[in-house]
């Protein structure tokens, strides 16, 4: 497939490139402003829960497993790191390091994702789906019930944004690997940067919603 | 790029081949992978009068059934056929109807850019309002989804027997058609403007659509995750909305009038876009206190934001929220009411003329001022006890979102009837048309008021016979009002073949879209304009509004 | 490959050391609800450090970061007029209620 130059001319309605690049990043910017909407829905959602069933969601909380939970922070921001300076290579028209980065964040998002794949098969073994087998003896199991809908919901949908954002990096990989991007274009890996940092926003808070919740209790 | 001419019958102004409608060919091909805003804007225009006229069949049919006490329809029918009105007329009639259709075409005209920023997601946005009109269509259809527009739960997670999930997904995709179109707006307004078109050059028309767009990226994504909770609900029967498993029906309430209060405001901000232009060009005057205007479009994106739970005065709130919401939902009336005084300033003194465009826009004013004042009752926490859920209330929304929506809409297709299509229509069909609008819509919607005020509940298929009177009247009214929709498919479809050249500018308009051809090239303007004036210079000589 | 630039080396750094921190204090009890004020306070820092660092929001254009700010101050409307209802209500928890019949209403019932 042919690409496109590595200094290619903007589209019609723009009148420079740097002009196109900087709109592309603001409509990025934009579109982040109605993820933050996306997810507050469900967070309203959350801290409705929380202060109705205290007790309940300290326990539920207790029953997440922190060490996949933590383990998978760690991936990801490493991952936010390894994005940043895939953004820094690209501007200085490192190639190959660029290359190489945007393959070490694609593997860390995979790696990501397979530890929540695990986590999630473990609380189906152990009964913890909402709707398909939950079974909880707990005097809390309807607020512990709870907590796990919006848990499976609110990882479920950021795991589907890792997943968009896995493959929007690919792409990008692929296509600095044919040398689409230079020191003067590289709005596309910029603008997949400020997509999968945000990702990674996402889950530093969903972090302590989901897994540091009652830890101090008995 | 050079204009070629052909010429025309003797007398008329000749016209350019090269335009949007030709250029990039003609075949459906082109058409389906186009990315100029104006044939996406003509996309647009054909799928929403196919859905106002589905939404409208079905108002046909409600007003059938009201005519007599004991209705028509099973009970069952009735509930499929106000949410099939209302789904549609909501979501892919009204929400898109001016932004898609005029606010595509015109705001590059309008600004003086060649495109759009993001031609590709303005497609995809179409194709997403195509695929989820037609899941819509299909679940209520054929699913018999009976829940009202509203999907309150847990009617809707946990008894309603029709296809709710797949109507669900529908109004979740619309969702995002319309957050890619106004992502793609205001990204638009900030980074395309002409050189010398600073924000107090721009047209209300673009402020309008620039504050729609801003209710329709930070709303619709709460309603997005919203209807997906209770997707997931119904099908798990897990219950965060349903109190029977531990759930908070409010808190599906609060969420969903979160986005569905703006998106009154997303129906009707780009109606007073529409207006501020008609007005000043048919009064020959600039528009009186533009600034004014700007804000207070501004204001209502953000305060409309601030009144949600007066949907909930009789929900269970607390009553110290019912307060607060009360007070909020006073402050919006102000920006309103500043439009509606400006617009009326403009008028004095003007040089009115009454074409059709301007009567529409004159009935709009009207209109909109007792929907408005109506809004007023009902933000009164002790008046709403006695009207919630009265025909009262679906006679206030339909004065805000028929009476004034629909009406900017028509006045807005025809005033710009000649730009986009190179054709006049017949002048006196037209006025006629708008007549039988003003007269049917009166007629069909304030009895309601009076049936609300007596007492008559919304949504019941049947009612006692004392209100038979005013049902009598409003449906009679109802088919008024459907003469007087049709009747435009009939002219305008025929201005199409037969009606007259328009010629660049045939309302002697200011505004960068009257300096262009008619109907424009590809590219909107040979040359990029520079802009040096404010917009409605009607009579220069008047005092200039730009500091 | 060449080192990465130190600015962001620190700033790993320092998300991996605030993860540490939250990991750690979780654990300990606090009063009242510091647990959480810390937890959140704690992913507002590392949130700022990916913004103003990773994404450079703060460099950026006056017309990003309003796009960023409008995100966030429509998400504080969310949460602070839904407080006003949550805050004030009295009303025993939805879930003592008996769970609705939908026969709460017939006839023979008032």
């Amino acid at each position: 497939m042919p690409e496109a130059p590595a200094n290619p001319m903007p589209e019609p309605q723009y009148a420079t490139m740097e002009q196109q690049a900087d709109t592309a990043a603001f409509g990025m910017w934009v579109f982040l402003a109605t993820e933050i909407l996306f997810f507050g829905g469900m967070l309203l959602a959350y801290t409705w829960l929380r202060a109705s069933y205290p007790e309940g969601v300290a326990e539920a909380g207790r029953h997440t497993r922190i060490v996949i939970g933590s383990v998978n922070t760690l991936v990801l921001l490493t991952s936010s790191f390894t994005m940043a300076w895939a953004v820094h290579a690209a501007e200085h028209e490192q190639r190959r390091a660029l290359v190489r980065l945007l393959a070490v964040t694609a593997l860390l998002g995979l790696l990501f994702l397979g530890l929540k794949g695990y986590e999630y098969h473990t609380e189906w073994t152990e009964h913890l789906v909402p709707g398909l087998n939950f079974h909880e003896e707990s005097a809390h199991a309807q607020a512990i019930e709870l907590f796990y809908f919006l848990y499976f919901l609110l990882t479920g949908i950021h795991g589907i944004h890792v997943t968009i954002g896995i493959g929007l990096i690919v792409v990008m990989a692929v296509r600095a690997r044919r040398g689409a991007f230079s020191s003067r274009y590289y709005t596309p890996v910029e603008v997949t940067g400020l997509y999968w940092h945000f990702v990674d926003i996402v889950w530093i808070f969903l972090y302590p919603l989901i897994y540091l919740v009652g830890r101090s209790g008995p | 790029m050079t204009i070629a001419t052909v010429t025309g019958k003797p007398g008329e102004p000749v016209v350019a081949t090269k335009n949007y409608l030709t250029e990039e060919g003609v075949t459906l091909r082109s058409w389906l992978l186009t990315k100029d805003h104006k044939r996406i804007a003509i996309l647009y225009t054909l799928s929403i009068t196919v859905f106002f006229f589905v939404g409208g069949a079905a108002a046909t049919l409600i007003r059938l059934n009201l005519v007599t006490p004991a209705g028509i329809f099973t009970p069952d029918i009735y509930n499929r056929l106000f949410t099939l009105h209302g789904i549609i007329m909501v979501w892919f009639f009204l929400i898109p109807s001016i932004p898609n259709t005029m606010g595509n075409f015109l705001i590059p005209l309008m600004i003086g850019a060649k495109d759009l920023a993001f031609p590709r997601l303005n497609l995809l946005s179409w194709y997403l309002y195509v695929g989820a009109g037609l899941l819509a269509l299909f679940a209520i259809l054929v699913g018999g989804v009976d829940t009202g527009w509203t999907f309150y739960t847990p009617f809707s997670s946990m008894y309603s027997n029709g296809y709710v999930v797949l109507a669900l997904a529908a109004v979740f995709a619309v969702g995002f058609s319309s957050i890619l179109t106004g992502l793609n707006f205001i990204v638009t307004t900030h980074r395309l403007r002409a050189p010398g078109m600073t924000w107090y050059r721009l047209p209300v028309f673009v402020w309008s659509n620039y504050a729609t767009s801003v209710i329709m990226v930070l709303a619709t994504p709460v309603l997005a995750i919203t209807l997906a909770l209770v997707a997931v609900e119904r099908l798990l029967r897990v219950g965060i909305f349903d109190p029977a498993l531990g759930g908070d029906p409010l808190l599906f309430q609060h969420l969903f009038w979160f986005y569905s209060h703006p998106a009154v405001y997303i129906m009707i901000l780009p109606g007073f876009g529409v207006i501020s232009e008609i007005v000043p060009c048919f009064a020959r005057k600039p528009l009186f206190g533009y600034k004014f205007v700007v804000w207070s479009s501004i204001t209502i994106a953000v305060i409309g934001f601030f009144v949600w739970a007066h949907h909930m005065f009789v929900a269970g709130i607390s009553l110290y929220a019912g307060l607060v919401f009360s007070l909020l939902s006073y402050v919006i009336a102000v920006p309103s009411a500043i439009k509606v005084f400006n617009w009326t300033a403009t008028l004095h003194k003007g040089w009115i003329s009454f074409d059709a465009p301007m009567l529409y826009a004159l009935g709009f004013i009207g209109l909109f001022t007792i929907g408005g004042l109506t809004g007023l009752f009902v933000a009164n926490l002790a008046f709403d006890v006695h009207v919630t859920d009265t025909y009262f209330v679906v006679a206030h929304f339909h004065y805000i979102m028929v009476g004034g929506m629909v009406s900017a809409y028509f006045g807005g297709l025809h005033y710009w009837w000649p730009k986009i299509t190179g054709r006049l229509y017949p002048e006196w069909w037209a006025r006629i048309a708008a007549l039988l609008i003003f007269f049917g819509f009166n007629l069909t919607f304030f009895p309601q008021f009076i049936l609300g005020y007596l007492g008559m509940e919304r949504r019941y298929y049947a009612y006692p016979p004392e209100f038979q009177f005013w049902n009598i009247l409003s449906s009679a009214g109802a088919s008024i009002l459907a003469v007087g929709y049709a009747l435009p498919l009939f002219y305008l479809g025929w201005s199409l073949v037969r009606g007259k050249r328009a010629g660049a500018n045939p309302w002697a308009a200011t505004g960068l879209e009257w300096q262009t051809s008619s109907p424009p090239p590809t590219h909107n303007f040979d040359k990029t304009p520079t802009v040096t004036r404010p917009p409605y210079q009607y009579r220069p000589e008047a005092e200039p509004q730009d500091a | 490959m060449k080192a990465p630039p130190l600015p962001l080396l620190f700033t790993w750094a320092a998300l991996l050391g605030l993860l540490a921190a939250t990991l750690g204090l979780a654990y300990v009890p606090m009063p009242g609800p510091m647990n959480v004020v810390v937890a959140l306070g704690i992913s507002v820092a590392k949130a700022l450090l990916v913004l103003a660092l990773f994404m450079k929001l703060f460099r950026a254009p006056a017309l990003t970061r309003a796009a960023a700010a409008a995100g966030l101050f429509w998400l504080a409307i969310l949460f602070a007029l839904s407080a006003t209802d949550y805050l004030t209500r009295k009303v025993e928890h939805a879930g003592d209620l008996p769970a609705p019949t939908g026969r709460e209403h017939q006839p023979g019932n008032r």
